[in-house]
């Protein structure tokens, strides 16, 4: 499996959200993805990057482009510094909301992407990764 | 450096390069390799020339490992070798034979070089041998890869051809949908209508399932997706046409249809459809 | 920082949403629509989104809560143009935009708006 493209894109605001779905949506036509399967990935990706700045209180994207022998996928690893998630069962689940009224959206993401990783620790950050495949 | 199993091979290319392409390609056109479906000549030696390029590249390379980076020139040009043969109507097997038949000029080069020393010389017939076997098989792999993409795109098209979308009257669609549903292309289908929808503005659809032998959890859940997806837009959709033994299922595997309107015939959900629009059909005087 | 703009039809308010939004916009969104049924006295909008390519939770909140605020104002709202990608990708991600209405296109979100309008003035009449 080989890399064909990647880059970097910072996720401090929530007006770094757009740029980043527009990137998703570059990398996602490029590898070739139905329109449908476009949306699934950019809205999974714009629902992950909200929680990166508004709750992760900010971080950063690596998008990839992916290339294995049959397929192309990409890849996108969310990483931020935040307070973590102390119970991530619960916080896939629909309709949690933090108290501040805001969705955590990562169980829709799930539904949303082919594969789909996070790791988080109360005070250590938390990292998620979507990948989907055309 | 070139990987130690090769670098006699290497060097053998590096000097011969001209008469062993030479050599190849009689030996292509003399043995008739190519009975259902030959290449021109000029692209047989255009085809031979770039491969025998590469092979010399990668042998010099540092690796034994066709899959490895350093061989992805090769395995490129036999990819396109593969295509370009199977467009011809070639078999795969006539592709492979000639990439076999690129041993013999080179064996005969060896024997040359290694006439004193037999255990060399069958050491460095193996290598070649089991270097050009492995790229035989390689294009064989690929023409089946190939047939693969095309047989994928027909069923593609079928399966558009086979569930069209069509206006019973202004305003209501109908999808009739025939034969065994899978996944994908209960997917195809109900994409299809909610684009038909989008583009005709038709605020009622009636998915057909009469010709539907069995429908199993994934294939019921995709069909309520669909209707919520359509509900999503403004529009909605009658699923009529469900036998008795689909609705043993149904309610067997636990899927809920909750709100979805149902009919046993198409021609009941029409009729509720027009009522909803308004319409009724009258006897004309 | 183009705004998204507002259209007065007859008693209605059209809002054309033909950007990717970000979150000022929806909020500025949200301020300029409830000024405008204020001033205009509007008492139904349409909020036109086939440009729409992304429905997000964060937008999905937006228009659930431009649909509450205009209620509050003595307006109906009706989405309308959804693109299909887009609900397909909502039903997926779990959203049900609960308590939004939608049509196909302005002129059957209209043909609701004016129905609905026809039905709360039969509500008023009250039997002598």
């Amino acid at each position: 499996m080989s890399v064909l493209r990647s880059e970097a894109l910072p996720l401090k605001s929530t007006a770094d959200i757009v740029n980043m779905r527009q990137a998703v949506r570059r990398y996602a036509v490029e590898a070739g993805f139905s329109l449908v399967d476009q949306t699934k990935l950019v809205t999974a990706a714009s629902e992950v990057a909200r929680n990166t700045i508004v709750y992760g209180l900010g971080g950063s994207a690596k998008l990839e482009l992916l290339n294995n022998d049959t397929r192309k996928g990409v890849h996108i690893v969310f990483e931020d510094s935040g307070p973590g998630i102390a119970d991530i069962t619960l916080a896939m689940k629909d309709g949690y909301t933090t108290g501040t009224g805001l969705g955590l959206g990562l169980g829709g993401a799930k539904r949303l992407v082919n594969e789909f990783r996070i790791e988080s620790r109360p005070g250590e950050g938390t990292r998620v990764e979507l990948t989907r495949w055309k | 450096m070139t990987s130690p199993q090769f670098s006699k091979i290497s060097a053998l290319f590096d000097s011969h390069e001209d008469a062993i392409l030479a050599d190849w390609l009689q030996a292509q056109s003399r043995s008739g390799i190519f009975r259902s479906g030959a290449p021109r000549q000029a692209d047989l030696k255009q085809q031979s020339a770039t491969l025998l390029r590469s092979l010399r590249d990668a042998l010099r390379g540092g690796s034994a490992d066709i899959a490895s980076p350093e061989w992805a020139g090769v395995r490129g040009n036999l990819e396109d070798m593969s295509r370009a043969n199977a467009q011809l109507g070639a078999s795969p097997t006539e592709t492979a034979s000639s990439i076999f038949s690129l041993k013999q000029p080179v064996f005969s080069r060896l024997v040359e070089q290694f006439k004193g020393d037999p255990e060399e010389l069958s050491t460095q017939m193996g290598n070649l041998t089991t270097l050009l076997d492995k790229l035989g098989l390689y294009t064989v792999e690929m023409h089946q890869k190939s047939r693969e993409a095309i047989i994928v795109r027909q069923q593609q098209e079928m399966m558009e051809l086979s569930t069209p979308v069509v206006e019973l009257w202004k305003g209501i669609l109908a999808v009739p949908l025939i034969g065994t549903l899978d996944s994908q292309r209960t997917q195809v289908v109900m994409e299809n209508l909610l684009q038909k929808i989008a583009d005709t503005g038709a605020p009622i659809a009636i998915v057909d399932i009469t010709g539907v032998p069995t429908v199993d959890t994934l294939v019921a859940q995709h069909l309520l997706k669909t209707i919520s997806a359509a509900r999503l837009m403004g529009a909605d959709c009658i699923v009529s046409g469900i036998r008795p033994q689909i609705a043993q299922t149904i309610v067997h595997l636990g899927v809920a249809l909750g709100d979805v309107l149902t009919k046993a015939t198409l021609a009941d959900a029409f009729g509720i459809a027009l009522k909803r629009m308004g319409l009724t059909i009258c006897k004309s005087q | 920082m183009e705004k998204i703009p507002i259209l007065k039809i007859d008693a209605f308010l059209l809002v054309t949403i033909q950007v990717d939004m970000n979150d000022s916009l929806a909020m500025e969104l949200q301020e300029d629509l409830s000024d405008r049924i204020v001033k205009t006295g509007a008492n139904g909008v349409l909020i036109e989104i086939s440009a729409l390519e992304i429905i997000d939770s964060f937008i999905g909140r937006m228009l659930g809560n431009i649909t509450a605020i205009a209620r509050l104002l003595g307006a109906d709202t009706v989405v309308v143009g959804m693109r299909p990608a887009v609900a397909i990708t909502l039903v997926e991600l779990g959203l049900p935009l609960a308590g939004i209405r939608t049509a196909l296109n302005v002129e059957r979100g209209l043909e609701l708006l004016g129905a609905s309008k026809a039905g709360e003035a039969d509500d008023e009449r009250s039997p002598v």
